[in-house]
């Protein structure tokens, strides 16, 4: 298991440098330098820009920027914003919290529906339900969630008045971060009606965060129900007469969870990649607007230490995920 | 919908026919699912719409009516047959503008499944046959992209490259290409210790000619899959791209660029916000009905089920 | 699970006890996240509103609603005979603002003047640089590093500043945000803990409210100072909820979850305006949008060609289409707001007819020109694709064909301002300072040909009129220099003055007290709520 666990980590490390070396070749290459977007339509003496590019170490050599840049990521330095000029981690460990929220929410509810829903669709195959379910999950992974996300403001929020339209927590209460997760934090503030209008707040971008994943979840599980439903075992168990109920749950479900986990643990990428226009469309404070935010101002430096951060959660996942996997399938490890 | 035909994947019935030859085959399967047939149908109309776009439009897509800004559809009051979906906010028909959106669309998801489709392949094949170094090397190159979320990676590639359809297009590709790579890997590796591949190499084939005559073949039907997966996925991302104001630029008529340009008018004109991306759905629907559809006929393993 | 319960019962009894009064709150709606909380080191207004028009206060001060000066933390000033000396008289007796992170022990006075000012030109001075890259741009933009000489305390309440040469727009530049008064000893105690970079995280002045805590991109709040110098503010808490998008602040503002929002989607104003319970209200911004023929190249060196242009362009349909109605079409360079203005002068007349005949006497036959839209929306200009897309279809009436381009934004400022640029391009300003000159000679002069100058437009006699209006101190005398150089620009047509927006902020009918301003700032001093 060990020699599992340190494989698996010497493959990440060059994964991580050639990440790295992405994440701040990618910027270099940015059309149009940050001092000139820093002016907007006021005109800069040629003296200003380059006192102000020699100021942030962009006239420096290529090369010496990167080794200064890794030898700061080794020491937890990820730059600082050309724009804010607030320190890249500070602003991402603050805003991270929202981002995980919103996921572990729209997880939640993809799994705790998705699955029920594949189980159902499995077991009576081919009826009505079979396919308005899996006509409903084609519909919802085949969905533009941008789209999705401003019909439901529309009418949740502008036509009927019953969800806010965006944010975490009615203004009104205020109270401070101790987890950044609203809904405990609501909790924790004692005051009245928080917690309440944080859930009012997440309901939205749950909703539409959760469409793809929860697709994707109900085909994966209907699917790998049917091929276990097919096995001998279960035909077995069947024709011992074995409680429908009681094979469903206990046998079948067990074996056919196994594809399903690796599915839910690939949704965390998309999930990342939801959360970007999630989070635009709904001014939730999190990452992905964060990162739209800088790509458009051009924030050098934050795109490229977001880039490096987002990175390392979604390969920190991919990690766990595999060593679960290798846990419940000692097989893999070899 | 999908109506993932029950008969279809019953082994009985499928040895029932014993159909004459692959193609016919390919079709028996397909036809059994009629959720793949209605993409297929719905497809080929858009594909027809888009391709004669200056026949079918009732207006040009640029051309602005300055007197019928943001006019509702014609089953609103204040519209009129004119401008069936109603017009814009300089007053272009957005019927029209959606029919020469389908071009956008369609050119989209074809140029990028055949870049990464290629690329993918190229690589994936070099990678699997080769294994070794080589295989460390690119599948190393792989997991690096994959690690990034697929749209981020996206939209600062765009970024880098200057916003345009162009450069979405080759963002996108460049996005997808590791799950090609990545499966057609997989595929020659299983396929590459079979006998008859053994027996070619035996008989003095070249490199090459193992490769792509006698291997790739093989590999082929989760590739056609995974295409058509790509071919939704891209027009999809592109349309994300576009709304968030980094894929084709306005005004050129392409529906994420449309929904964006239209998000202003949400409270205003509903219209202008739901039609483009109705139709990004429903043409993102049909492929992937097709694709289900297109699953059950190629893939064995279903088959057998 | 018992655990849980037992927490929800204890919300539950909250909810019942909690009902106590809410402090008298306005909440506004405000356009983005502030880059910092120190105003010097920044450049867009939003940062301005959260950080130097509520926590802070400069030596004068615009009044409210106004581009004139009055006093501000300095009572009064004189200026010597040459124009180069201003010695200020502080105002005695000011607080600073008393925080959980910070208690004064001492009253504002000159060391707070020079220490707000050195740090920003000063290269040793130890918060020069306190933050990883901190630049000073407007500082720097408003040549204060080659016009102040040097800053002296003369007592406690007195400062004299020293210029290299006469500046007539010196004290309305006092006004700007840049120039805002922060507190040495809250910098002296940040240097002791080592904890420089709070200076920009938690700001502490002297203005009517007080900095209480910022939630990254969600909300910023603030109290009332209990003892702000101008007096009591009416209402208890102001809170900025950021919001960067235009329906979704306009959908919050009619759901009560704010009371005031700036920058509206046009296309949303005339609904804003029929709900019963907001009000808007409208003022032309300090601005202009221009599309600036390059006077250097050949047609448009002729004034009769850029004449014709103008006069090939529907202006008024460039303010129906882009913003909905909500801005006016312009004929100065400056906006009508602001002082000067020479409302005598006649616009361009739109005639295809006779421009297409002009065109033809200046013997100008199948013209091709590149119109240049901007990639980014600005307040003067909100959709420059859409405005070049309506310029192409009017001159292609008239026999010329448009070909429109643009660029990455920071590469279109970079282009544009050169000299041998090919094509006009669609550019615009939004004023500092409410100063004449800060249009005039900043986008006409000839110094600005190569920069901000985008016409490449030199003229002597109105570049004359330039200095001279810089080294008068007499305003009147100053309007009358600025009246005629409106003159020269029109008969000179290096423009084609496209439109002044026009700024409506809706706010619910709750508020009073709230004053538009013309310089696009957001103040909070004086406004109040009705429960």
């Amino acid at each position: 298991m060990l020699r599992f666990i340190l494989g698996r980590l010497a493959v990440l490390i060059p994964t991580f440098i050639g990440v790295s070396i992405i994440a701040f070749s990618f910027i270099r290459l940015l059309p149009g330098d940050p001092v000139m977007l820093m002016s907007g339509e006021r005109v800069m003496s040629p003296e200003r820009h380059a006192e102000l590019m020699n100021q942030l170490g962009l006239d420096r050599p290529m090369y010496i920027q990167y080794l200064d840049y890794l030898g700061g990521l080794v020491t937890g330095d990820f730059g600082s914003s050309i724009v804010t000029k607030r320190p890249v981690l500070d602003d991402f460990l603050q805003l991270f919290p929202a981002t995980l929220e919103l996921s572990l929410c729209a997880i939640l509810v993809a799994v705790c529906l998705g699955i029920p829903a594949g189980v159902l669709a499995a077991v009576k195959r081919g009826s009505w339900l079979d396919q308005t379910v899996m006509g409903a999950a084609l519909v919802g992974y085949s969905m533009p969630i941008f789209w999705w996300g401003l019909l439901l403001i529309i009418f949740f929020s502008g036509y009927l008045g019953w969800t806010p339209v965006s944010g975490r927590i009615s203004l009104m209460y205020f109270f401070p971060q101790v987890t950044g997760f609203m809904l405990i934090d609501s909790l924790l503030s004692g005051q009245a009606g928080a917690f309440k209008s944080a859930v009012t707040y997440l309901i939205l971008p749950t909703v539409v965060l959760a469409t793809i994943p929860l697709a994707v979840i109900a085909r994966q599980t209907r699917s790998a129900m049917l091929e276990v439903l097919g096995e001998d075992y279960v035909r077995t168990a069947r024709s011992k007469g074995l409680a429908p109920l009681r094979v469903v749950g206990v046998h079948a479900l067990r074996n056919a969870m196994i594809p399903v986990i690796t599915t839910i643990g690939l949704q965390v990428g998309v999930l990342l990649a939801g959360a970007i226009l999630t989070e635009t469309i709904f001014s939730w404070p999190g990452i992905g607007k964060w990162m739209v935010d800088s790509v458009f101002k051009r924030d050098y430096a934050v795109v490229q230490g977001g880039l490096m951060l987002i990175a390392g959660v979604i390969m920190l996942v991919n990690l766990i995920v595999d060593l679960l996997y290798g846990f419940i399938n000692p097989r893999i490890r070899h | 919908m999908t109506a993932i035909d029950t008969k279809a994947t019953d082994p009985k019935v499928a040895g029932g026919t014993t159909p004459p030859s692959g193609l016919s085959e390919f079709w028996f399967y397909f036809s059994r699912n009629k959720g793949a047939v209605i993409g297929l149908v719905i497809f080929l109309i858009i594909l027809f719409v888009a391709v004669f776009a200056p026949f079918v439009a009732p207006h040009s897509p640029s051309i602005q009516n300055r007197e019928m800004l943001l006019m509702p559809p014609v089953w609103q009051q204040g519209g009129s047959w004119g401008h069936i979906l109603g017009t814009d906010a300089v007053g272009r028909d957005i019927l029209s503008r959606l029919i020469y959106g389908a071009r956008f669309s369609l050119f989209i998801g074809l140029v990028v499944v055949t870049l990464s489709v290629v690329s993918g392949v190229l690589i994936g094949l070099v990678a699997g046959y080769f294994r070794g170094r080589i295989d460390t090397f690119i599948m190393r190159i792989m997991d690096i992209i994959l690690a990034f979320p697929s749209l981020l990676l996206a939209l600062v590639l765009v970024a880098v490259l200057g916003p345009g359809l162009l450069n979405a297009m080759i963002a996108i590709s460049l996005v997808n290409q590791p799950h090609f790579v990545r499966l057609t890997r997989a595929a020659v590796m299983t396929e590459r210790t079979k006998d008859y591949v053994v027996g070619s190499k035996v008989a003095g084939a070249g490199t090459l000619r193992l490769m792509f005559l006698t291997i790739l073949p093989n590999c082929l039907a989760p590739l056609i899959v995974q295409a058509t997966l790509a071919f939704s996925a891209a027009i999809l991302d592109a349309a994300a791209l576009g709304f968030l104001g980094m894929g084709a630029q306005p005004p050129t008529p392409e529906w994420g660029t449309m929904l964006a340009e239209a998000r202003e008018f949400i409270q205003r004109a509903w219209w202008v916000v739901t039609f483009p991306g109705l139709a990004i759905l429903i043409t993102v629907l049909a492929i992937n009905l097709m694709g289900d559809g297109l699953r059950d006929a190629l893939d064995p393993k279903l088959k057998r089920s | 699970m018992k655990k849980l319960t037992t927490l929800l019962a204890a919300t539950a009894l909250a909810s019942v006890m909690g009902t106590a009064a809410w402090s008298k709150t306005l909440v506004y709606c405000s356009e983005g996240s502030p880059e910092g909380f120190d105003p010097g080191m920044y450049t867009a207004g939003t940062t301005f509103d959260a950080s130097s028009r509520t926590v802070y206060n400069r030596l004068v001060e615009f009044k409210h609603g106004s581009t004139e000066i009055e006093p501000g933390l300095a009572e009064s000033w004189t200026v010597s005979d040459d124009g180069t000396e201003y010695t200020f008289k502080l105002r005695p007796g000011v607080k600073f603002q008393t925080t959980e992170y910070f208690t004064p022990t001492r009253e504002f006075n000159a060391d707070d003047v020079i220490f707000s000012f050195e740090r920003q030109y000063k290269e040793d001075n130890k918060w020069n640089k306190y933050v990883a890259g901190a630049s000073w741009e407007y500082f720097a933009g408003m040549g204060f590093p080659e016009l102040i000489k040097s800053i002296e305390k003369v007592d406690d309440l007195t400062v004299k500043f020293t210029l290299t040469r006469p500046e007539a727009p010196f004290i309305a530049n006092l006004g700007m945000d840049f120039a805002s008064i922060l507190s040495k000893e809250y910098a002296d105690k940040l240097e002791a803990d080592g904890k420089m970079e709070l200076m920009n995280q938690q700001p502490l002045g002297t203005g009517p409210y007080t900095f209480v805590a910022y939630q990254a991109d969600a909300a910023i709040r603030y109290k009332a100072n209990p003892d702000y110098w101008g007096g009591a503010q009416k209402i208890d808490d102001l809170v900025f909820a950021i919001t960067t998008d235009a329906a979704v602040r306009a959908q919050k503002l009619k759901a009560g979850e704010c009371h005031i929002m700036p920058y509206p989607n046009a296309a949303d104003v005339a609904g804003l305006k029929e709900d019963p319970n907001l009000t808007v209200v409208e003022q032309e911004g300090l601005n202009v949008s221009y599309l600036a023929y390059n006077t250097l190249v050949a047609p448009f060196d002729k004034v009769e060609v850029r004449k014709a242009l103008n006069m090939a362009v529907n202006k008024q349909a460039i303010v129906d289409a882009v913003f909905q109605g909500a801005a006016t079409v312009a004929k100065n360079p400056i906006p009508p707001t602001m002082w000067s203005y020479n409302d005598a002068i006649e616009d361009d007349k739109y005639d295809p007819e006779a421009a297409k005949k002009m065109l033809d006497e200046a013997g100008v036959s199948g013209l091709k020109m590149k119109v240049w839209a901007m990639p980014v929306a600005r307040p003067y200009m909100l959709n420059a694709r859409r405005a070049a897309e309506l310029i192409q279809a009017d001159l292609a009436k008239v026999g010329v064909e448009v070909e429109i381009v643009s660029y990455e934004w920071a590469e279109y400022l970079k282009l544009s301002s050169d000299k041998d640029r090919d094509g006009a391009v669609i550019l615009g300003w939004t004023g500092d300072n409410g100063d004449p000159d800060n249009f005039l000679d900043t986008l006409l002069g000839c110094d600005a040909v190569g920069g901000n100058n985008r016409a490449q437009w030199c003229n002597k006699e109105f570049d004359d009129l330039m200095t001279k209006a810089k080294t008068t101190a007499d305003v009147a005398e100053r309007t009358k220099y600025y009246e005629e150089a409106q003159v020269i620009f029109k008969k000179e047509a290096p423009w084609n003055t496209l439109d002044h927006s026009l700024v409506s902020i809706p706010m619910s009918k709750k508020v009073s007290g709230f004053v538009m301003d013309p310089l696009g700032i957001h103040r909070f001093d004086g406004v109040d709520i009705a429960e």
